[in-house]
C-alpha cells in the first residue's frame, strides 16, 4: 500500500490541538511506518503539497489568509477533519462574535492599552485583516469528519486516526465526542 | 390505582395509572434523553428531547407530559426521533454562545452529555452567536444568558418549591429570557431568598455560585430531592 500523506494546519486556535497530538508519543512511531506527514507547523514545508490523504485542521476561520488557505486546501485533500473545538463549533476564538466585528477587540488590545504612538496594525499582504465573524471550519468549507475536544486527548485523537488507517469512516461515540 | 399494562419498544411493562410514559420507562430501565424534566417538580413539556412515537398517531409527544394508557404501543429510538432529538440538541447549541471549554458546568452539563450520548458530533446549522447578559449583582450565585436552554427548571423550583416566585419568562421564541421579579437586576429582587435552588435545579452553566470557575460548578439535585420527598410523603431521607 502507498504511504498515507498526513497533513495538519494551524488556524485560529491555541497550538493546544497541536500538543495534544504530540501526545501520541510512541504511537507516533506506529504512524511514521505508514504515513508521511507532509505538511504543518511540524514540517517545514510552505507551499501545501497536491493530493494530501487527511487534513487535520486545528483552530477556527478567522482572518482572510485563513479562508484562502483553506479553500487551496480543500481542493487538494481527500479527508478534511475539523480537528478540535475550536473547529467545530468556533469555541474560544469565536468568543468575540457577539460583539458584532473585530473592531472592539483590535481596539482593546491595540489601543486601550497603548502609551505611546497607539495604532492597530495594518500592514497590508503580510498582517491578513480579521474576518468580522469567526467560523466554524464547516461555514467556510466542506468538512468530512468532526473530532471534538478541547483539545481532543491523545486517545481520541488515536482512536480516530486507527480507524481512518484502516480505511474505515471514523465514528467517535460516548465520551469520545465530549466537547470542552 | 389501577394498573396499566402497555408496551414500550416492544418490551410489556406495567404502570400505575397518572403515571407519565417517562416515569414508567424510566422504573422499567428505558432510558429516554429528558432535559426540561426534573424529577420533584411538574412536567411542563418544554425541552421536547423526550419525544416518543404512539402507535396510530402520525403525532410526536413528550413523554414527560403523555399520561399512560392500557395497550399503548410507544416507540422511542425510531430514526426519525432520533433525527429530530439531533436536529432539538443541534438547534439548542446554535440559539446561545455554548463555550465548554471555558464553562463553569464543563464535565457537569445535562445539556453537554446529552450533545455526548445522541452522538452530536457538530452543529449543522450556523450558530447565531447573539450578544447577551450575565446577571452578577446578587450576592451568592450568577446568571449566565449565554447558556440558557430555557427548560424553565428554575423557574419551577422557585415557584413550586421555594415558593418565593422569584424566577419568570419574559419575551417570546428566541428573545425569550428569564428574569428575575420584574425584569430587575437578581440582585435587587425583594422576593429572592437566596435559597439557591434555581442553581442546582438548572441544568446547565446557566445558573452558578459565585465563585465557582472552569469546571467546577456541580449540581447538587440530592437537595431538591430530599425537601420534595419530605413535603411530598413526610419522609426524611438520611
Ligand atoms: S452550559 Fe453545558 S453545553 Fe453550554 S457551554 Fe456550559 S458545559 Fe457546554
Ligand atoms: S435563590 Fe431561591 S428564591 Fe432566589 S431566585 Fe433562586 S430559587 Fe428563587
Ligand atoms: S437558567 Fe437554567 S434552569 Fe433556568 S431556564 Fe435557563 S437553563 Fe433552564
Ligand atoms: S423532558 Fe419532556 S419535553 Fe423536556
Amino acid at each position: 500500500m502507498d504511504r498515507l500523506k498526513i497533513a495538519t494546519v494551524w488556524l485560529g486556535g491555541c497550538s493546544g490541538c497541536h500538543m495534544s497530538l504530540l501526545d501520541l508519543d510512541e504511537w507516533l512511531f506506529e504512524l511514521a511506518k505508514v504515513a508521511d506527514v507532509v505538511y504543518g507547523p511540524l514540517v517545514d514545508t510552505k507551499e501545501y503539497p497536491a493530493a494530501v490523504d487527511v487534513c487535520l485542521v486545528e483552530g477556527a476561520v478567522a482572518n482572510t489568509e485563513h479562508v484562502e488557505l483553506m479553500h487551496q486546501i480543500r481542493q487538494r485533500t481527500r479527508v478534511l477533519v475539523a480537528f478540535g473545538d475550536c473547529a467545530v463549533t468556533g469555541n474560544v476564538t469565536a468568543l468575540r462574535n457577539p460583539l458584532g466585528s473585530a473592531a472592539p477587540v483590535l481596539e482593546r488590545a491595540y489601543l486601550d492599552p497603548a502609551n505611546l504612538r497607539p495604532a492597530l496594525p495594518h500592514e497590508p499582504g503580510v498582517v491578513p485583516p480579521l474576518l468580522d465573524r469567526v467560523l466554524p471550519l464547516q461555514e467556510a468549507v466542506p468538512v468530512d469528519f468532526f473530532l471534538p475536544g478541547c483539545p481532543p486527548p491523545a486517545d481520541r485523537i488515536k482512536a480516530f486516526l486507527q480507524e481512518l488507517l484502516a480505511g474505515k469512516a471514523p465514528h467517535l461515540t460516548g465520551a469520545n465526542l465530549r466537547f470542552g | 390505582m389501577a394498573a396499566k399494562v402497555f408496551t414500550i419498544d416492544g418490551q410489556e411493562i406495567s404502570a400505575t395509572e397518572g403515571q407519565s410514559v417517562l416515569e414508567a420507562a424510566h422504573e422499567a430501565g428505558i432510558r429516554i434523553p429528558t432535559l426540561c424534566h426534573l424529577e420533584g417538580v411538574m412536567d411542563v413539556g418544554a425541552c421536547r428531547l423526550c419525544l416518543v412515537e404512539i402507535a396510530g398517531s402520525n403525532k410526536l409527544v413528550p413523554a414527560c407530559t403523555t399520561q399512560v394508557a392500557d395497550g399503548m404501543v410507544v416507540a422511542t429510538t425510531s430514526e426519525r426521533l432520533q433525527r429530530y432529538r439531533r436536529l432539538l440538541l443541534e438547534l439548542l447549541f446554535a440559539e446561545r454562545n455554548h463555550v465548554c471549554a471555558v464553562c463553569v458546568s464543563n464535565g457537569h452539563c445535562e445539556l453537554q452529555s446529552l450533545a455526548m450520548h445522541l452522538g452530536m458530533d457538530h452543529v449543522s446549522f450556523p450558530y447565531t452567536f447573539p450578544k447577551l447578559e450575565v446577571d452578577l449583582t446578587h450576592r451568592l450565585f450568577g446568571m449566565d444568558h449565554n447558556r440558557c436552554v430555557l427548560c424553565g427548571r428554575c423557574v419551577r423550583v422557585c415557584w413550586y418549591v421555594e415558593g418565593a416566585a422569584t424566577k419568570n419568562f419574559s419575551g417570546r421564541g428566541a428573545s425569550s429570557r428569564i428574569i428575575s421579579d420584574l425584569n430587575q437586576p437578581w440582585g435587587e429582587s425583594r422576593t429572592c431568598t437566596a435559597c439557591g435552588k434555581c442553581v442546582h435545579a438548572c441544568p446547565t452553566g446557566a445558573l452558578f455560585e459565585k465563585g465557582t470557575t472552569v469546571g467546577e460548578m456541580q449540581k447538587d439535585r440530592g437537595k431538591l430531592e430530599y425537601i420534595v420527598t419530605a413535603r411530598e410523603k413526610k419522609q426524611w431521607i438520611v
